[in-house]
This record gives structure tokens, sequence and C-alpha cells, in this order.
């Protein structure tokens, strides 16, 4: 935490920081997290900053939260990379690398307009997630998203 | 070996030794499927669910089931159902699965027989979903190249419409499983898709694409032929530019192999013509007949049934 791009924002007292994120995803993040223009959130963000393992990446930090294992979960999808620091009375009190599922639900809206998942059946989306590149497989019509995944994002 | 799959969703869900056993099946109920009737499902209720036109799987798995000594339930056209009252497939599962043993959907959705499976309390067959799987097609083309022509290493060309062509997907996938050496022969608007090909020759098919059927016709074992599916085409334009691409006429049968077979899932529009019909080539009227003894295989499997 004592990197030079720390300088940049202030620490925070209580809540989480969002490191390693890759860069230019930071904006996915906060949309993943619901934070827009209209809530009262206090958040902090960073883009493009220098990083030794991933050349450039960006930091997000939201005061006065802890993420859900689903929001978690979305955000692995769009960057492997991050990883999460729960932060209480400024200590980093848990620290891990975000773990992609096998298996994402009620997460992803499936790109092909035909299939099941897309009607008003009583059913959610299922992926199946596969890794190196990222490739996220329909349970129901095998349709397959490699890219633009943050585009789908429920 | 045992073999009690309770649903028939996809091809991928088998393994080269589940098909070897449904093939293997079918061959022992093949006479039973031409004439006659036994009592090895007396008492059982197949529902159909059809929601899409359909002549022959429909009415196959109808004579399947009476063959079997079992009943049949038709939903009938969706247009007279609870279907227009805007029910959901998932209701229409739930309740339909309590009057019957088994239900054969087919769907205009990809992916509506795996959802069905999850609602359903018995087992489900896919009869065809949208664009996506219609797996016992795949199992009666199987069928009819290993009693027509050989199934070990077959030299096929697959032609017309790879890329909406529900079968044909099924069929390539399950063909690798045998080592056949496969001829993908479309337009270029029409071509097999890449992933599709990539998957096959990650498991080591052996995959050439062509435009040129001409190209292929002399060096095969098994010509399939499929029709140019207009439902499939957003673009109407697009469907007659591309309807009339791929014919066959007897006169191009000159210098094929002598046992050259000539297969179509049916029906067809002008894709083959008739002076093929009674050539020796053409296989089509027996690989349509071949669906009851699959279908007789498949229904015995998912309902318990020794034969």
């Amino acid at each position: 935490m004592n990197d030079h791009h720390e300088l940049r924002v202030r620490p925070i007292v209580n809540g989480t920081v969002i490191d390693h994120v890759l860069a230019g995803q930071a904006i996915n993040v906060l949309r993943i997290l619901g934070i827009t223009g209209v809530s009262d959130a206090v958040v902090s963000m960073v883009m493009n900053v220098p990083s030794i393992t991933l050349g450039h990446k960006d930091i997000v930090k939201i005061e006065n939260r802890e993420l859900e294992e689903k929001e978690v979960d979305k955000i692995s999808l769009i960057s492997p990379s991050a990883s999460i620091n729960i932060i209480r009375d400024f200590e980093v009190v848990d620290k891990y690398h975000v773990e992609m599922p096998s298996i994402v639900e009620g997460m992803v809206k499936c790109t092909n307009p035909n299939c099941i998942s897309n009607t008003n059946e009583p059913v959610t989306s299922k992926f199946v997630v596969r890794t190196d590149p990222i490739r996220l497989r329909c349970l129901y019509c095998e349709h397959v998203i490699s890219e633009k995944i943050a585009e789908y994002l429920l | 070996m045992e073999f009690h799959r309770h649903h028939i969703i996809s091809m991928k869900d088998f393994t080269r030794d589940e098909i070897d056993y449904i093939l293997d099946r079918a061959g022992k109920l093949e006479s039973l499927a031409r004439s006659g009737r036994s009592d090895i499902l007396e008492g059982k209720i197949l529902a159909l669910l059809f929601y899409e036109p359909s002549t022959r799987t429909r009415m196959s798995f109808e004579t399947a089931m009476l063959r079997l000594g079992g009943n049949v339930l038709n939903m009938g056209s969706k247009d007279t159902s609870s279907v227009i009252k805007g029910e959901t497939l998932a209701d229409t599962i739930r309740v339909i699965s309590t009057y019957s043993d088994t239900i054969v959907l087919r769907h205009t959705s990809e992916g509506a027989a795996q959802m069905a499976m999850e609602f359903s309390s018995v087992p489900v067959i896919n009869g065809g979903d949208g664009a996506g799987h219609h797996p016992t097609q795949t199992l009666l083309d199987l069928y009819t190249i290993k009693r027509e022509s050989r199934l070990e290493h077959p030299d096929i060309a697959i032609v017309g419409d790879l890329k909406y062509g529900r079968t044909v997907h099924s069929l390539t996938y399950a063909l690798s499983l045998y080592g056949a050496n496969i001829t993908f022969v479309s337009p270029q608007q029409l071509k097999m898709p890449d992933q599709i090909i990539d998957d096959l020759k990650a498991r080591g098919a052996h995959v050439n694409e062509t435009e040129d059927l001409d190209h292929v016709l002399n060096n095969i074992d098994v010509l399939y032929m499929t029709r140019i599916q207009k439902e499939r085409f957003p673009d109407p334009t697009e469907y007659k530019k591309v309807a009339n691409a791929y014919k066959i006429t007897n006169k191009q049968l000159v210098h094929v192999r002598p046992n050259m077979i000539i297969m179509h899932p049916l029906p067809r529009i002008n894709e083959i013509d008739s002076s093929v019909d009674n050539t020796d080539h053409a296989r089509y009227f027996q690989q349509s007949f071949y669906g009851v003894p699959i279908r007789m295989a498949l229904l015995t499997i998912v309902m318990g049934a020794d034969i």
C-alpha cells in the first residue's frame, strides 16, 4: 500500500479498495457496484497508473462498503487480476485475489436473442466459465461470449 | 454396458460407447419397426409437444411408441393449446410431465429442451430446439451410415446450409467420434461457423471446406445434402440468392464411387432432383424410416425397458 500512486488519493477509514483492476475497467467496476452519478457513495478512482505486474492498472476505492460475493464474481469476469482489500479503521483486515467461478448464474445476459434464457421463462442465465482466454458458454444454447463481457453483465 | 440416460438433449452429452449402444439397440428393434406391435412399453404414455411444424420427427415418434405397445398424447398445434394464452414452457412441462412417462419437445428457442429438463419429472427428449440441437436426427443419420455405408472413417461431404442447419452441427460432432473425413460444401455466406470447425479440428477430425460440390463428388462414401432453410434467413433476398446454389441430378453421378450413398434429412425442396430417387445411391427414404428404430431404442432406454 506504499506505492507512490497511493498518494493520488487519500487512504480510507472504512471500506474496500479494489486494486490491480485491468487498465480501463474501473468504470465497469463502478457499473457492477451500481455506483452512478446519482448515488451518494464516496468513491475514488484512478486509471492507468503504472503497475509492476500489469504495466498499467486501475484502482477503485469505495468508502463504508464491503462487497458481496456476487459483486466480486462479476468483477473477476472483467478483471481476473483484481484484488480486494477490506479496510477497517485504516487497517487492511482482509486481502484476497478475485477468483473466477466455474459457473456464473444470473450475472450475464446471453448474447443469443433466441436463447430460452432471453424469454419470459422462469430461468436465470447460466454460463460455464473457461479461462485463458475467458470464454463464457451458455448452459442453455451454448453460445459463447469471449469479448466485451462487461456489456452483457446483468 | 449399462446405459440409463434420463434425458436426451444434445449429442455432446454422448460418448462413443453410448452412441454404439443406441445403434445396436436400434438394430435389434429394426424388424419390429417395420411391422407388428410388442408390449415392451405397454401402459406407458409419450407426450409430444411440438411448438414448430414437424412431420417426420413427430410421426416417427408416434410410430415408435405404437410399435412398442405404448400410447401417445399429442399437444397438437400451439394455436389450439394454452400456449396461445401465454403459458410459459416451464409451466406446460410441469403439467404435462404429470400426464406422461416421457416428453418429446420441439421448440423455437435454443436451449428449450435443456430448460425443460429442469422442470420435468419425466425424461425429456429434444426433438429440435431452434437452431440448436436435434440429437435423434443425428442418431438416425449415424444409423443410416452404419447400415448403408460404413461408419468407421467414412469419407463424407456435407452440403448446403451449414450455418443455420441444426442437424449438421450435431452430426459433425458425432462423426468426429468415428474418425470421419469430412468435407463441408457450401456457399460462403452459409459456411460452417468457425467455432465448430475449430472444435472439430481440436478433436482431431479431418475437415476440409469448399464451395465446389463437383470437386469432392467422386471421392466420397456419403453425400449428405441439406435444405437451404428459408425460415432461418433474416433477409429473404439473401435466401433467394443461394436457394438454388446446390442441386444434384443423376447426370452428376456417373463417376461417383459405386457404393456412394446420398442422404438428406428431408423435406427436400429442389436440392435432389427426382431423377436421383431411383438410382442405387439414393438412401434418403430409408434414412427417414430409420428414425423409427432409433426412436424406439431411445424410448426403451429412457423409460428403462428391456428388449
